[in-house]
């Protein structure tokens, strides 16, 4: 396929770990954002083509792992209800809630089905006028435009069966709240390539500014993420904190602004929590009040009261590169794909899931 | 989840922008995707999908740059060849 087999040409990937080989004279530790360039590092193997010096921890970009559990718990109490047709993306189904996952839900009747796009759910809506048709609109800043247009079109199409429950988050506060740490050892950062594709990268110069890291843009084939690990190396071992693109095939400054236009029209910022981590402030979207009768929480009138994470469970600090999933005592004997006693064994982003499945290099 | 892939337009209708639709070839596969957030992009084109949204038109040109600049720097020979 054009755009993707070259940049996974094998030499070049070889060749660009020579050069950071080359060009790391000290010990550097960068992170990840995004879980979907974890499983492309993981599965390739490209940690063992990197110096020792060069280390890499793993971030939060990870939507699934973060929804926290009280939602997964609502979508299960919304999807169990009679009447209800709930959709999801396949990932969330197999997320442990509290006490059911939507899979289970499923299992015991409920009407939950898996869709490619949020349209396909307004389209179910528009076919089914006598049901309530719900999705859960779970993402990043990538995932933000087509939700929100899946519920611009069926305001204007008068498509009143359809409602979202929203888990929509950021990554710029999630950046910074990792910064914020005081374990944090994050020198630099991979900014996640397709969230800049909607909102571009003008919100990642203060974080570089204010925090001293280098922010480089990059894509998610192997010959991208090493070109952006030379180009963070590079920008360590210089003593620059700048914002780099280094996919400029896909991502402009200012991001793609219909995107971001309709998101805005939909959406308000909003703070949010982040399982595992903790509330974030201005780090999630939730509807606008002119969009509020698709909010499916107030039209189920679901719970989401606290409820207690497992605790053998250490995703929180998994997911902030505190940890390597490797270290965590349960991983691959109490916690494994089939039996996940957290978010980020299931998920195709998560951490936990990705060591299992590829095995990873241990510090 | 932000997984998103390229792939060749093959048409594109509608009037309005907001609801702009067409196929999509991803090697061979055909999907249906909506184009709102391209309004301008042309059959023969590459876009970004995800989620059944196109997100970008890829840029040819930068695409082009990137392996050129990797060609000059010696770490591309000629035409690169499949996947690894
Ligand atoms: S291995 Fe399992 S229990 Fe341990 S942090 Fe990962 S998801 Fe949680």
């Amino acid at each position: 396929m054009k755009f993707l087999d070259e940049y996974r040409d094998g030499e070049l990937v070889k060749e660009l770990g020579r050069r950071i080989a080359a060009a790391a004279t000290r010990d550097w530790t960068i992170m990840e954002v995004c879980g979907g360039q974890t499983h492309t590092i993981l599965k390739t193997g490209l940690e063992g083509l990197l110096p020792g010096n060069v280390q890499l921890v793993h971030g939060p970009g990870c939507p699934v792992c973060v929804t926290p559990l009280e939602l997964i718990d609502a979508a299960v109490e919304i999807a169990l209800k009679p009447g209800a047709v709930f959709t999801s993306f396949g990932d969330m189904l197999r997320v442990p809630g509290s006490r059911l996952s939507l899979f289970d839900a499923r299992a015991r009747g409920a009407d939950v089905r898996i869709v490619y796009s949020p349209l396909d759910a307004v389209e179910l809506a528009r076919r089914m006028p006598e049901r309530e048709v719900v999705f859960f609109a779970v993402g990043f800043e990538t995932t933000a435009p087509a939700n929100a247009m899946a519920v611009w079109q069926a305001a204007r199409t008068g498509v009143s069966n359809f409602s979202i429950l929203t888990a929509h988050v950021l990554v710029p506060p999630a950046m910074e709240a990792v910064l914020a740490s005081p374990e944090c050892r994050v020198q630099a950062f991979l900014a996640p390539g397709h969230v800049c594709t909607v909102d571009g990268y003008e919100q990642y110069e203060a974080v570089a500014e204010r925090y001293g890291v280098p922010v480089v843009v990059t894509g998610f084939e192997p010959v991208d993420l090493m070109e952006g690990l030379l180009a963070a190396v590079r920008q360590l071992e210089d003593g620059r904190a700048e914002v780099e693109n280094r996919y400029a095939r896909a991502v402009k400054r200012e991001g793609n602004q219909e995107a971001r236009r309709i998101v805005a029209e939909v959406f308000e910022t909003s703070s949010r929590k982040w399982r595992g981590i903790g509330a974030i402030p201005n780090s999630g979207l939730k509807l606008r009040p002119a969009y509020a009768r698709f909010d499916a929480l107030k039209r189920f009138g679901a719970r989401t009261g606290e409820v207690a994470e497992p605790e053998q469970c250490q995703a929180g600090r998994v997911l902030q590169g505190l940890l390597k999933p490797t270290a965590c005592a349960a991983f691959g004997t109490h916690c494994t794909p089939d039996h996940p006693l957290g978010a980020p064994m299931v998920s195709s982003e998560g951490a936990c899931a990705a060591y299992y499945l590829y095995g990873g290099r241990d510090e | 989840m932000c997984l998103a892939v390229p792939g060749r337009v093959m048409e594109v209708e509608g009037a309005e922008p907001a609801f702009l639709r067409g196929k999509v070839d991803f090697g061979g596969v055909l999907k249906e995707v909506a184009f709102p957030f391209t309004p301008q992009v042309k059959p023969g084109e590459y876009v970004l999908v995800h989620a059944g949204f196109a997100l970008q038109v890829v840029d040819e040109a930068e695409a082009r740059k990137t392996l050129d600049d990797l060609k000059q720097l010696g770490m591309l020979d000629d035409e690169p060849e499949g996947p690894a």
